[in-house]
């Protein structure tokens, strides 16, 4: 019994660690190619460790090519649509899960039908209207498609994680003639903090990382974000892998970041939506 | 007295709902039906009021296209692969991770890092590692492991381009699977499983007589939610094939993108769109009824 259980555990050592090495190497391959210089990307045998290393990638794709405004658009845009993101589903989470009104179920399921519908399907009518309301080219276009794209998700996450607030604390609230609005700022916002950063998480990632909508919405190579900056900068010149890795490793340094100072909330945010980890 | 308070709550509600419902409006729900609309139409993108309505010639010119019926057995083979491969890897890794390691946590973080990372990056990343000349792949294949003699030119081929394509969705998918596969095992009463220990189920009846049909929620939802996932593949196809060559490596969406940005026919974009929608949306109304069912335990 106890040997049969010490194999086992050498067994599952061996597969995760298996697992790690197939995870790791294309990173590690990715990293290294972003400090080699442009003679040797294609070098065989490949080079792990590169000798000589260079910085000139990410010098040169945030001098000449312009990734450190690409950069800077993601920033705004990402700001923009997960504060919007937040705000916009917890107004609606809270009439959802605190306030009476007609048709209250029947609005309920139109809003989440956004959920059953993948965006990449819509970018068709939403170029046509982005046209309309003069959204093309424009940052706002971006941010207001990733907000409507997300509240659906986010609206039915929160609605979950408000009804679990006490409501006892709303009836004192109440008697003391506090209104809808001291409720929601009050009470419901302050106890439902892991929650909240679930949806700040989930809203950072979709703006950050979106690829279909700004490469439709955005001609004018100013206003790229990094995602199509990236792509685009691939296309243009096939073999440049270093300043695109460069630019790749810039883009994931935030995402990273935020994985890692979040994960205990990310974590907490699971298991008050119901899935336990 | 419930009454009154019933009416006073009106007025709020709808400033609660009102920014919400205004976006979803004008950026779901208005598109949604518009592209119904376009995909009836001839569409004249310059000049909206010279469409030519011509019923459902749209739908029927996709469905007779051989790019089209090419495109959808592309997208549900991968669909089938990816998801059967990330199901049954994601739940195994899964099991040996929900045991007392030591480094538990650490291979979790690693499991999880490539899902984080974006599909545009891991895209390109997949199609520099499977270079036909100077690529990792082609140097393992070829002068390491010899398995082939000579460099494969992955991406000019229809059926081979599609490996990149499988292998950097499973990559990348596979530590979700992961993650909700652990929620799930962690939510099994460790008493039952212990109890039939005691009683001599051997490791591998333990896992098909209790813990297989307890997680019977989260296979349906992983299973549904990775399939819908799969039907809507965009990026990777986009970045890694471009439909190359002879656009016969399209996904359903990479298709609907060329027909409407490339050659302009926006409503052909738009039927094969409403295609797909229809599809899924069936597909995501068996999931309601699925998970609401309550789970075979």
């Amino acid at each position: 019994m106890k040997r049969s259980h010490n194999l086992f555990n050498l067994f599952s050592y061996v597969i995760l660690i298996l697992g790690l090495f197939i995870v790791a190497v294309p990173f590690w391959y990715m990293i290294s190619t972003a400090f080699k210089p442009q003679t040797m990307v294609f070098d065989l045998p490949p080079q792990f460790w590169p000798n000589p290393s260079t910085l000139s990638n990410f010098v040169k794709a945030f001098s000449e090519d312009n990734f450190g405004l690409y950069f800077w658009n993601s920033v705004q845009v990402t700001i923009a649509s997960t504060l919007l993101t937040v705000l916009i589903s917890s107004l609606l989470a809270f009439a959802f899960a605190r306030l009476q009104f007609p048709f209250k179920e029947t609005l309920f399921y139109v809003l989440l039908l956004g959920m059953m519908v993948p965006p990449v399907m819509l970018i068709i009518p939403q170029f046509v209207i982005s046209h309309w309301l003069h959204l093309y080219n424009n940052l706002w276009g971006l941010i207001l498609v990733y907000v409507t794209m997300n509240i659906s998700m986010q609206t039915f996450l929160l609605r979950g994680v408000f009804e679990d607030v006490p409501r006892d604390l709303e009836e004192a609230a109440m008697i003391d003639g506090g209104t809808p609005w001291t409720i929601f700022m009050k009470i419901i916002l302050p106890l439902s903090g892991p929650g909240l950063a679930v949806v700040v998480i989930n809203s950072f990632l979709y703006a950050w990382e979106e690829y279909a909508w700004a490469n439709v919405n955005i001609g004018d190579s100013a206003k790229r974000t990094l995602p199509i900056g990236i792509a685009l900068f691939q296309t243009a010149h096939l073999t440049e892998w270093g300043q695109v890795f460069a630019a790749s490793l810039a883009a994931l340094v935030p995402v990273v970041i935020i994985f890692i100072v979040f994960q205990k909330y990310f974590v907490q945010g699971i298991s008050t939506t119901g899935l336990k980890g | 007295m419930q009454a009154q308070k019933k009416r006073n709550q009106i007025l709020p509600a709808l400033i609660f709902l009102l920014p919400g419902f205004v976006l979803f409006i004008v950026f779901f729900l208005g598109p949604l039906l518009y592209s119904f609309r376009i995909s009836f139409y001839n569409w004249n993108f310059a000049h909206s009021d010279r469409s030519v309505f011509v019923g459902l010639q749209n739908y029927i010119t996709q469905i007779k296209s051989a790019i089209f019926q090419r495109a959808v057995i592309n997208t549900l083979v991968y669909t089938v692969i990816t998801v059967a491969v990330k199901m049954v890897c994601g739940f195994f890794v899964a099991v040996l991770l929900n045991q007392k390691l030591r480094g538990r946590t650490f291979f979790r973080v690693a499991y999880y890092l490539p899902v984080i990372t974006s599909w545009v990056i891991v895209s390109l990343l997949f199609t520099f590692l499977f270079s036909g000349q100077g690529g990792l792949v082609n140097y393992l294949l070829h002068n390491v492991l010899h398995v082939v003699d000579k460099d494969i030119m992955w991406l000019a081929d229809p059926i081979l381009a599609l490996v990149p394509v499988v292998l950097v969705d499973i990559w990348k998918g596979v530590g979700w699977t992961v993650v909700i596969f652990l929620a799930g095992l962690q939510g099994i009463p460790a008493e039952l499983v212990e109890a039939a220990a005691v009683d001599g189920a051997n490791r591998w009846q333990r896992l098909v007589n209790i813990i297989l049909p307890m997680m019977h929620g989260t296979l349906v939802f992983l299973l549904v939610v990775q399939v819908l996932g799969g039907l809507n593949s965009y990026v990777s196809f986009q970045l890694i094939t471009k439909g190359n060559p002879m656009d016969l490596t399209h996904s359903i969406l990479t298709l609907m993108y060329r027909a409407t940005f490339t050659r302009l026919d926006f409503g052909g974009g738009a039927a094969i769109s409403y295609m797909l929608t229809i599809f899924v949306f069936a597909l995501s109304v068996i999931q309601l009824k699925l998970l609401r069912r309550p789970a075979g335990e």
